[in-house]
């Protein structure tokens, strides 16, 4: 494959991931860093678990959007 | 983390206070470094911020000095970039060497509290994206469109310079306060550095400010759907595809968010498309054809419902589709202005820009222009997410200056296009969209009739003009399209299919504008009922206890009803308006917005003042002195004025004195009915109005008094109680700014040779 395109698709890859994290799509990603830097003894959340935990947080803790 | 020798109480914030961890590389840049480097101008960078500020100024220059027939917007563009570049670079400089000060050896919330969920170190670069499609919405869309009566300079001047001396101040002030007071909102914040009085006086405010910005952001999406089957079609069809979307993230592919936003994008771009072919059937021009007043008893039903539904099946997969079209469609009107370049033909000042009957909002230029564009110049409602919310997730306090102050240039930006936008189509077609039918009769011929009646300069509209222009939308009709979003959009649709598709292209480019102005709106609706609920309750929760507990399910519907009933009265009082509703009801959202930022900028001034920072004091003062100047004449005017276009009671008088005497038709209310509703609307107005100003005035009162109670026990050298949280020494570094300097790419570096478990905070604080 020729230099730019490899330059293309790590562009396109990086643009998706930001896109990602805007989306906050990293979210269990970023838990199960913590939940490992942080040594917990019990095990994570499944990753399931984990976003019906997210919403149902939501539901209690709402967030204002703007105008 | 409890028990560690840094761990000292807040009488010890000074710089300097805090020691990290030797063993570690520094949490911060050497003080000295930056400053330096700071400090240090090269030739490359001399040249570099001469050649910036040489383009603003020629822009400036082209639009505001020189007095063509046209202009070209891409001045707007080079106008608005370096003044943001110059203010970004220089002023939010000051304000963070001698206001904020951070200090990046103290840890963030996200590091001191990590918890992975709520409170979690966020790429400042993604951080921003999100912060700025949490603040920007409808609103900076939807302003600048409507204050485009009179003329583009006004209006261009007051989102560019509002911004850099005000809404950017505001957003990252209220962001780094709260960020070092754990992120707790502007409500708790208000309480604690004004006192009980000032605290709930914050709450009530806020509390009545939400629902007129949820009421007249409704009205801008009834106003924009009404007769317009297209529009029912498409809009309605967001519903079903986020209960679509919430379905298949909670049980099919939980976490999947790319994924299905992706689905859910490609099916509002059907949605789009198939809303076209739907209205043209008989059959669905009669089942999607609906009048404003059940549009707007639709939006009512629908916005109790969401509001008491969980929020993963319809919020937060609304939020995403929300986010991604915001980030789209920004991006999309920049490059078509970038590239398309269209000739603008409306006048610097127009003849409305000297007086006070305007057709599109009543009043003077000063004050209204400053309160109806609220959102792209000072938005208070910004002090809501810049507390709370970012903060938890800010990695580096030196990054809230990119983030917040940065964050709000970008809306601004927003503005100055969504204004482009607007003033890119012909004069007569925006006047005869924005003024109420009461004006200009409905129909093409008594529009174009009125519209040339006006007598303003290059205007000769014909009804032809009209009939087609809806056409190439694919309307039924463009008179009489008030609340900006219908301008937006076919200013959009102007400027995109010169770009993409053409005429044949309008009609979709047009839907494609309302149906995303509309989402940013329902999204706002939902996400506001349901804080506004939260809010209410803890409110109640004071008196009757139960109320707190959030869960109790007649406790959330009881007080989601109140809320809904409450922006839902405002909402059909404004749909059934004989006056017009978004001319009358508009001032009084630019209002309150800036009322909020008056009490957000209060509360920013009174710990600015207990910091001890008395020099710099009139950075926060400028702002607040101006807002509160702005709200409250204002205030008074929709008060007190004799003119019955401006003052709500004196148009109430002059139709209860029509009313005493008999008569049957009065101005533009055509039956008793409609005069009965004119007197009642003008009174609920006219006292809204009472109440704001009051509430502001005691808010800005009691911050001006510990504002003076900081300055004596300063002077007096007593301490001032601090009520910031307790400095942590960090243990992560990160760049400050979109692009790390040498200094910071050196101590990245230093940081990447630390092994990956002696990098992050440690357990043993839970």
């Amino acid at each position: 494959m020729s230099a730019g395109l490899t330059a293309l698709s790590s562009g396109f890859r990086g643009f998706a991931r930001y896109l990602g994290g805007l989306l906050g799509a990293d979210a269990y990603t970023k838990y199960l860093e913590h939940h490992r830097a942080s040594g917990h003894q019990e095990p994570p959340l499944t990753e399931r678990e984990f976003w019906r935990d997210r919403t149902d947080r939501q539901d209690a803790n709402p967030q204002g959007r703007c105008c | 983390m409890a028990g560690t020798p840094d761990d000292r109480n807040g009488s010890a914030r000074r710089e300097g206070a805090v020691t990290t961890d030797t063993t570690l590389p520094a949490a911060a840049v050497d003080e000295n470094v930056r400053e330096a480097d700071e400090r240090k101008w090269t030739p490359r960078k001399i040249a570099l911020w001469a050649a910036i500020a040489l383009l603003g100024g020629v822009a400036w220059f082209m639009l505001a000095i020189i007095r063509g027939e046209t202009v070209n917007a891409i001045w707007f563009v080079f106008a608005s970039v370096c003044t943001y570049l110059i203010a970004y670079r220089f002023y939010s400089k000051v304000i963070e060497r001698y206001i904020t000060r951070p200090d990046d050896r103290r840890a963030t919330p996200a590091e001191y509290k990590a918890d992975g969920k709520d409170y979690v170190r966020t790429d400042r670069n993604v951080l921003f994206g999100h912060h700025f499609a949490a603040i920007a919405g409808a609103g900076p869309l939807v302003g600048p469109v409507l204050a485009a009566q009179m003329g583009y300079l006004p209006g261009t001047i007051w989102i560019i310079i509002g911004v850099v001396l005000a809404g950017a101040v505001q957003d990252y002030l209220v962001m780094f306060f709260s960020m070092r007071r754990g992120g707790r909102s502007l409500g708790q914040m208000a309480r604690e550095e004004l006192g009980v009085v000032g605290g709930t006086a914050a709450l009530i405010a806020t509390l009545l400010i939400m629902v007129i910005i949820v009421a007249i952001l409704a009205l801008v999406v009834v106003n924009a759907l009404g007769e317009s089957p297209w529009g029912v079609f498409s809009v309605g069809m967001t519903i079903p595809i986020a209960l679509f979307m919430g379905v298949y993230l909670r049980y099919l592919r939980p976490g999947k968010i790319m994924e299905v936003s992706i689905i859910g994008f490609v099916l509002l771009m059907a949605a789009i498309i198939g809303g076209g072919i739907v209205a043209e059937t008989s059959w669905g021009a009669e089942i999607f054809t609906l009048d404003r007043v059940t549009i707007a008893w639709g939006i009512i039903i629908y916005g109790f419902i969401a509001a008491i539904l969980p929020v993963w099946l319809l919020l937060a997969p609304r939020d995403y589709l929300s986010t991604f079209m915001k980030i789209g469609v920004i991006v999309m009107l920049a490059v078509a202005i970038i590239v398309v370049r269209p000739e603008i033909t409306v006048p610097a000042f127009s003849e409305f820009a000297s007086r006070d009957n305007g057709p599109v909002f009543p009043g003077a230029l000063f004050p209204f222009l400053f309160v109806t564009i609220a959102c792209g110049a000072l938005s208070g409602f910004h002090a809501l997410i810049s507390s709370g919310t970012t903060p938890k997730l800010v990695e580096k306090e030196r990054q809230t200056r990119f983030i917040g102050y940065g964050g709000m240039l970008m809306e601004s930006f927003v503005a100055i296009m969504a204004l482009v936008a607007a003033i890119s189509i012909d004069r007569g077609l925006y006047f005869a969209m924005n003024s109420p039918a009461a004006l200009t009769g409905g129909t093409v011929e008594t529009a174009a009739t009125w519209v040339n009646s006006l007598g303003l300069a290059g205007v000769n509209i014909s009804p032809e003009l009209l009939s087609q222009t809806a056409a190439n939308v694919g309307e039924e009709s463009i008179v009489s399209r008030t609340g900006g979003a219908p301008t937006l959009a076919l200013g959009l649709a102007h400027i995109m299919q010169q770009f993409i598709g053409g005429t044949a292209m309008m009609a979709f480019w047009y839907h494609f504008a309302i149906m995303f102005e509309a989402l940013f709106i329902l999204t706002a609706v939902d996400a506001g009922t349901r804080v506004a609920r939260f809010m209410l309750q803890d409110s109640i929760g004071n008196f009757i206890p139960k109320f707190k507990a959030h869960s109790w399910r007649p406790g959330a519907w009881l007080c989601t009803a109140i809320m809904v009933g409450a922006w839902g009265a405002v909402l059909l009082m404004g749909v059934t308006d004989p006056l017009g509703g978004i001319n009358t009801l508009f001032p009084l959202f630019g209002i309150a917005n800036q009322l909020l930022a008056a009490i957000a900028l209060s509360v920013c001034l009174a710990i600015v003042a207990k910091r001890g920072t008395f020099k710099w004091l009139w950075i926060v003062a400028l702002p607040l002195a101006f807002a509160a100047v702005v709200t409250i004449t204002a205030s008074f005017q929709k008060i007190f004025s004799p003119t019955p276009a401006v003052g709500y009671f004196a148009n109430n008088a002059a139709f209860s004195n029509a009313l005493a005497d008999g008569k049957t038709e009065f101005g533009t209310a055509k039956t008793v009915a409609a005069m009965e509703a004119v007197v009642r609307n003008t009174a609920i107005q006219g006292w809204l109005s009472v109440i704001f100003v009051v509430l502001s005035i005691i808010v800005i009162a009691t911050a001006v008094l510990a504002t003076i109670r900081a300055f004596r026990s300063h002077a007096a050298g007593t301490p001032v109680t601090d009520t910031e949280d307790p400095a942590r020494p960090s243990r992560v570094f990160a760049p400050a700014g979109l692009i790390p300097t040498p200094a910071e790419r050196q101590l990245l570096a230093e940081w990447e040779k630390v092994p990956a478990e002696r990098r992050f905070e440690r357990a043993g604080h839970h």
